[in-house]
């Protein structure tokens, strides 16, 4: 065990965390120079196109020191979103230590913070590394000033590295030994391992990450999961290289996998403790929480007929995304279709592309919103995820929304704006502390219903990108709510439909009146937008019918361009749905929501 | 039937709305009309054995840059490998500064006996906007003087929808050219091409996006005028006094055959459509008269063979442009479902006054023509969905 080393990567989306790391894998032999793709670690393309992680991997290489002794080291990569941050504090809770990686030209960001100070929370070991120091725009000392106004250390504890050049590099994996403890546990104590993370393989059924932190696990061990109660064969374990290397056991301190036959994601829970069935530990690990999902909303077949293959798609999407959840519902506009529970708007979005990237399906999201607590006057408690839900207003006695505990870290000179922002977003400042001079966190009580839409955008856009974004569930606050109805000549449609504060509902109802006139196509008659709420109007817009659609010159060398181009128009008119005679393009619905 | 389109690439200068294929150097004008002639020659046998052309056009770019000895070589190259009938209607497009006395002069030794004149508008704001090469001034000289010099088989092309083109502006275009007596007119609304300066002007805030409702005015005034001239409005954007339709371009609208020589130009057999890529250099530097004209498929010219779904859609947006329309026994003939999806899909429009039906003939109304492209593209039969 003294000679292991469990480390993570804390650094901004750019840093060059994967370049970095593919340096760290070359030079420990661990991936020869043939196998090595650019950004080994980051395989979804997904992952790759968004430059962020969704999911977190790990690896472990071998690496000889100058001391003459040969250490395992493992790195674990961790999710880059706010999203997913209950995964990162996991990846984070199963090391000792985390490189603290930091762009030389570009100095530390907010989001970085609060990711450290998460590290610091758990007492990790920080290494500061100074990335692309070979860039003429490099700031050393600068970047390296901030480095030490924020964690306290000395200059020389920060090293410089270029993960493009590969200078630095064998410097950090000595720090890496020298300077990370080793894992503490004890190999004969009963098993607790960590779950950190799942990965869903259709050969092999889920395959579940996780660093032994007390015990010794054997292949063929009965084991149980202990938060989910449920009791397994370990079938296989291993250790985690590029690809998975099985072994007979794993002790305390070391990170590697096991598989026990499980073939649904959602049966594994992140943050869970494996001990073994018999002589168990006497508590789990602690930290462990049963991610819920926060926002919600329909996901419909395009065309009605597809929503058995709909069906079919998100279970097998659900196979190897836990947090996704659904259930049957019908609108009276879309037909049937799902209502699908989700961690934010980017694992919406991310479940959306996947959908249609992975599964051909061609959907309509509605409107998300919150999950909302109504209480009757009879006094029955209802779950409301969906608007249509909600208790006629005279049936209804009170509603509750849920609130968040939100941090910012950003700098002074942004405090004022983004004060602004959360008090239009209904929010409360709770404290502000200075944790530099020049790094201020902000930490607000904010309904979740209002980071739902274009509250993340607004955040990064007036705080110049420098603010980081945290949130975790607080609790459920009484409200006072109404149901906004979009109209289209008159036609309700349900698909747009939304929960909203009442303060909110008149500048919510113009902003998405204001929107569905850009993105509806003219078509041959006056299209009138309305915002309602029950029978008054409180916002419109109107479209003016087409009056001219017609190409100047159609002669022997436009006759098939134009062809085409007509074709195509009519092909995208199928990804339209009709409400009364106005037809609605599909990216509409995603594009709504986009305010500003 | 059939016709024969050469493509002459070069412009003195770029018109800012203009995306046809052309250059703005000279310096491969020999070159090119060389090769062109060399087509000429490798494609002889394009047309079956014993067809007539009935129809050429030089158009461009701008053929009036060719001398009059250039357009003598490309003429006898012509008559050389094909059969040209004696009446057949040879079109030249010149640009007004082109034209001047000495020209003309040249002009008069070759076969053209009609031209196509691209006048645009009357008002120097409009053409300096649009970056023409000629003025106001230049574009009533040149009208009087090809008359004078006995061009009375003329065409002018004017365009419409302009930002700098007023209602009263534009009502002065028509009235002009009416007085002059013009026997055909060629009226375009202003399109913003993609890939083409103006489409640049718009998306950078430099210039305002086409105003649909001033083009649909400049437009009824058009018809309107057009009609009480006595001109027939027999193609979207043609007018034409009797007797003075356009063959080569009716041609088109009709799916008879064409040939189409020079780079970028388009042929059509009927079945196949062929096209040259829209290269100069490569295209002066690889077609030769030693080298088959299959050789060079791939690296000179393209293919695609329409399938009967692509030919009715074709023969529906061509069709329903001119004033004869769509033939329902026509349709009937290239296959029963075409004509069974026409007549289930064209009822909508016939019941908003968009179509009007005529025995067999379906022909756009006044309103439907402001709408052809939408109208088409709804009969438009598309394999995937089947309708």
């Amino acid at each position: 065990m003294k000679n292991i080393r469990n480390f993570c990567v804390i650094a901004h989306i750019d840093h060059g965390k994967s370049t970095l790391s593919d340096r760290l894998l070359e030079t420990t032999k661990t991936i020869s120079d043939r196998d090595l793709k650019e950004q080994t670690l980051d395989d979804m393309d997904l992952e790759r196109e968004r430059g962020i992680t969704i999911k977190s991997h790990a690896i472990q290489m071998s690496y000889l020191h100058t001391d003459g002794e040969c250490y395992t080291l493992n790195m674990i990569d961790t999710p880059g979103h706010v999203d997913f941050s209950y995964e990162v504090s996991r990846s984070i809770a199963a090391c000792e230590g985390a490189l603290l990686l930091v762009d030389a030209t570009q100095g530390i960001q907010a989001q970085t913070i609060s990711n450290l100070y998460l590290a610091i929370e758990h007492d990790l070991e920080i290494i500061p590394v100074l990335n692309k120091i070979d860039m003429d725009s490099a700031m050393i000392d600068e970047v390296a000033e901030q480095i030490i106004d924020l964690i306290g250390c000395k200059r020389e504890q920060i090293l410089l590295a270029s993960g493009r050049t590969g200078q630095g590099v064998p410097e950090i994996l000595a720090a890496i030994v020298e300077r990370i403890p080793c894992p503490k546990g004890d190999p004969g104590a009963p098993l607790q391992a960590l779950i950190f993370d799942s990965i869903f393989n259709s050969f092999r059924g889920v395959i579940a990450n996780i660093r032994i932190v007390n015990g010794t696990l054997r292949q063929g061990d009965k084991v149980l999961f202990m938060n989910t109660g449920r009791q397994y064969d370990a079938d296989e374990l291993g250790i985690l290289q590029l690809d998975y290397v099985p072994r007979q056991e794993l002790s305390a301190g070391n990170v590697g996998y096991i598989i026990t036959g499980i073939k649904v994601s959602k049966e594994i829970k992140v943050g869970d403790t494996i001990t073994h069935l018999q002589n168990p530990a006497a508590e789990p690990i602690k930290g462990f929480e049963d991610v819920k999902p926060m926002v919600f909303a329909g996901i419909f077949p395009l065309d009605n007929d597809d929503f058995e293959d709909l069906r079919d798609s998100l279970e097998k999407l659900q196979l190897n995304d836990a947090s996704l959840v659904f259930e049957p519902e019908s609108s009276a506009a879309l037909g049937f279709g799902f209502r699908c529970g989700f961690l934010g708007m980017l694992h919406l979005e991310i479940v959306q592309e996947r959908l249609a990237r992975e599964f051909n399906q061609d959907v309509i999201t509605t409107v998300p919103n919150v999950s909302y607590i109504a209480y009757t006057r009879k006094g029955e408690k209802l779950t409301v995820r969906n608007p249509m839900d909600m208790p006629d207003p005279t049936i209804l006695d009170y509603a509750e929304e849920p609130y968040i505990t939100a941090q910012i870290i950003t700098k002074p000179e942004y405090i004022g704006a983004i004060m602004t922002l959360c008090m239009d977003k209904r929010g409360i400042l709770i404290k502000q502390d200075y944790l530099t001079q020049s790094r201020v966190e902000m930490t607000f009580h904010l309904p979740l219903a209002e980071i739902v839409f274009d509250f993340y955008d607004r955040l990064k856009s007036i705080s110049r990108g420098y603010a980081s974004f945290d949130y975790q569930p607080l609790d459920y606050r009484r409200t006072d709510l109404v149901k906004l109805d979009i109209k289209l000549n008159g036609e309700n449609v349900d698909a747009l439909s939304a929960l909203v504060h009442r303060s909110k509902a008149e500048a919510f109802g113009r902003g998405i009146c204001a929107r569905l006139k850009e993105l509806l196509p003219r078509q041959q008659f006056v299209i009138a937008i309305q915002a309602a709420i029950g029978a008054k109007i409180i916002a419109r817009e109107t479209i003016s019918a087409m009056r001219k659609d017609v190409t100047a010159k159609c002669y022997g060398g436009d006759i098939s361009r134009k062809r085409k181009l007509l074709e195509k128009q009519k092909e995208g008119k199928k990804k339209m749905r009709q409400f009364g005679k106005v037809e609605v393009p599909q990216k509409a619905f995603l594009e709504v929501l986009k305010l500003n | 039937m059939a016709g024969l389109y050469l493509h002459i690439p070069f412009c003195r200068q770029a018109c800012h709305y203009c995306n046809f294929h052309f250059s703005t150097s000279l310096k491969l004008k020999e070159e090119v009309l060389r090769a062109i002639r060399a087509e000429l020659y490798l494609r002889r046998d394009f047309f079956e054995k014993g067809a007539i052309l009935q129809s050429i056009y030089l158009g461009g770019g701008t053929p009036s840059l060719l001398t009059g000895y250039e357009l003598e070589a490309l003429f006898e190259t012509i008559y050389q490998y094909f059969r040209v009938a004696p009446d057949a209607e040879i079109t030249l497009e010149a640009n007004p500064d082109d034209l001047d006395e000495p020209y003309l002069t040249q002009l008069r030794q070759t076969p053209v006996n009609r031209l196509s004149l691209g006048i645009q508008s009357f008002s120097d704001e409009d053409l300096r906007w649009m970056n023409r090469a000629h003025d106001a001034a230049e574009a009533r000289r040149c009208i009087e003087q090809v008359q004078a010099a006995g061009y009375h088989n003329l065409t002018c092309d004017l365009i419409y929808g302009a930002p700098t083109t007023s209602d009263a502006q534009w009502e002065a275009n028509v009235r002009i050219l009416l007085e002059y007596g013009v026997p055909h007119l060629s009226c375009y609304c202003l399109t913003v091409e993609p890939k083409t300066a103006l489409a640049h002007f718009v998306k950078t805030g430099q210039s305002p996006p086409v105003d649909d409702d001033k083009a649909v005015r400049q437009f009824l005034h058009l018809m309107e005028a057009m009609e009480t001239a006595g001109y027939e409005h027999y193609e979207i954007s043609n007018f034409a006094l009797s007797g003075h339709y356009a063959k080569h371009n009716t041609a088109y609208w009709l799916g008879a055959p064409y040939l189409g020589v020079g780079p970028g130009a388009h042929s059509f057999t009927g079945q196949i459509r062929q096209w040259n890529l829209p290269n100069n250099p490569r295209y002066a530097k690889l077609v030769q008269a030693n080298a088959p004209w299959q050789s060079l498929k791939g690296l000179v010219w393209e293919e695609e063979t329409l399938t009967p779904a692509d030919c009715y859609n074709e023969y529906v947006m061509t069709g329903l442009r001119t004033k004869w329309g769509c033939n329902l026994l026509q349709i009937s003939a290239m296959g029963d479902f075409f004509a069974a999806h026409f007549t289930k899909q064209v009822e909508t429009f016939v019941v908003q006054g968009l179509v009007r039906r005529q025995d067999y003939h379906y022909a756009l109304t006044r309103e439907g023509k402001l709408l052809a492209d939408f109208i088409s593209a709804e009969l438009f039969y598309t394999a995937v969905a089947g309708n």
